[in-house]
């Protein structure tokens, strides 16, 4: 166990290389309460978060989740959120931010000065009283069967709607972390214990395996999904991360707006990119890079040994000119050199 | 020779040293089943040359798993004697046996009094589950 943002965590269960298999071709069950949830209730509510998030909200309709970035005027990240429209089973249409842990304190800061431009929305921070569970791999839709209305398994790929787990309120959404099929489900945290037993349970015969952060982190960093803190901080904007496809600039005004206009103009000085390393040896997070004629040309923001390709990973900004698919770099390994090759994101595509 | 973990003086690293009166003042050191346990999932171990001489306390090699990377400290002074560079290729090995077939590195002791600053079995069970 670790703390992690307020939470003791598990690192791992089982081990890491067993979970984060298991994942890959069965199914993980993750505990990932401590992400913050945010609800936001009332008719402008959609503008508050338009205003707020890079993404377009105005056009949200229910049952649709879309992966975002809060930016600062200057267009530094300042997290990465899922957001959700949701309709309750009263038929009032809410959303729904799901922000990094770590984060959430300085996201609810945040947004005190909009709330109070937007008195008619009504902010609740839900988190402790909700649970959330992620269930993902090739068999998280079969283990899923028994638990969950026919509607919310066929939900699409970030598609989300309030549903009904065992006559209790359920959140299902088609989203995850990990470049697997399956789901991320927000319960009443009363609820979370059944509701994990019962998908341990039904998933048992199908090789259900509870995993921890440990997975949770080598499972993101093979489908090339950014972590904050890692690879995204208030000084990285969303176009140098490689996210632009969460930037919706047109025909709208956001916070950092003016900003990731003009960015998205620019050539960017570093460029997010995969890095396949030579040998055993991982290089990890501040591992520098270098060209062949000794200078450095980038750092490593997250790397592992990838379990599913059977050696080291590693995600890097590397200065845009070198930033070549297939060209050939060193990584500085706690003192000694190791090949690396420039690879396109994702490390893993599931088949 | 078949080594026991209940033979063994530990660190409080998880580095453990063997030095029998019949060894001719040569430690054989590794890391304990705790140890191997904790990191899991093992994929490369760094070992030292022969011929280094290391002080108690040096980082001699490194064993890293999927989760982290880990310095493996000398518990002796000495110089560096042989080293087990077959393990490299079967680190697994270490789950099943981290003593017999698991040792890393010998060291021939500067000065075995050394020894006995180390802790000895049950003062190391003793550590473990006050961490555990």
């Amino acid at each position: 166990m670790a703390p992690f943002a307020g939470y003791e965590m598990p690192i791992q269960y089982k081990g890491i290389v067993a979970e984060h298999t298991a994942t890959r071709t069965a199914l993980g069950l993750f505990d990932i309460s401590h992400m913050g949830r945010l609800r936001f209730d009332g008719p402008r509510a959609d503008q508050l978060l338009d205003h707020l998030l890079t993404r377009r909200v105005l056009d949200m309709q229910p049952g649709q989740v879309r992966y975002s970035l809060v930016c600062n005027e200057e267009g530094g990240i300042l997290d990465d959120v899922l957001v959700s429209c949701l309709e309750s089973p009263s038929s009032k249409i809410y959303f729904l931010l799901v922000v990094n842990a770590s984060n959430k304190d300085k996201i609810v800061s945040w947004l005190q000065p909009h709330l109070a431009d937007f008195p008619d929305v009504e902010f609740h921070d839900v988190t402790a009283a909700t649970a959330m569970i992620a269930v993902q791999g090739p068999k998280a839709v079969e283990a899923c069967q028994k638990l969950l209305p026919a509607s919310s398994l066929q939900l699409g790929y970030y598609k989300a709607k309030v549903t009904e787990q065992m006559s209790k309120p359920c959140i299902v959404s088609r989203t995850g972390y990990t470049g697997e099929d399956g789901f991320e489900l927000i319960v009443r945290a009363e609820d979370a214990p059944r509701v994990w037993e019962n998908i341990l349970l039904s998933g048992r015969d199908a090789g259900a395996q509870p995993v921890g952060l440990g997975a949770r982190d080598t499972l993101r960093l093979e489908a090339g999904m950014p972590l904050y803190g890692h690879e995204l901080s208030e000084q990285i904007d969303p176009y140098t991360a490689g996210l632009s496809f969460a930037c919706s600039l047109k025909d709208r005004q956001f916070i950092g707006s003016s900003f990731l206009a003009n960015r998205a103009k620019e050539s960017l000085p570093v460029k997010r990119v995969g890095l396949s390393i030579e040998g055993r040896r991982a290089a990890r997070e501040e591992s520098k890079c270098f060209d062949h004629d000794q200078r450095e040309i980038g750092v490593v923001t997250s790397g592992t040994f990838s379990p599913t390709l059977g050696r080291p990973i590693s995600m890097a900004y590397i200065h845009s000119d070198l930033a070549r698919t297939g060209s050939q770099i060193e990584v500085d390994i706690r003192g000694s050199r190791a090949a690396a090759t420039i690879v396109d994101l994702p490390f893993y595509k599931r088949p | 020779m078949t080594i026991r973990p209940e033979d063994l003086r530990y660190c409080k690293s998880h580095e453990w040293a063997y030095a029998p009166a019949d060894s001719g003042g040569i430690a054989t050191i590794g890391i304990s089943a705790f140890a191997v346990a904790e990191l899991n999932d093992l994929v490369f171990m760094a070992l030292p040359l022969l011929g280094q001489t290391i002080s108690a306390g040096d980082e001699f090699g490194e064993v890293e798993s999927v989760k982290a990377v880990s310095p493996m400290y000398s518990p002796v002074s000495g110089e560096i004697v042989d080293v087990n560079t077959e393990l490299v290729d079967r680190l697994e090995s270490l789950n099943s046996d981290p003593y017999d077939q698991g040792w890393i590195i010998r060291i021939k002791m500067s000065d075995p009094t050394e020894l006995t600053k180390l802790l000895d079995y049950s003062a190391y069970q003793k550590l473990l589950s006050q961490n555990g």
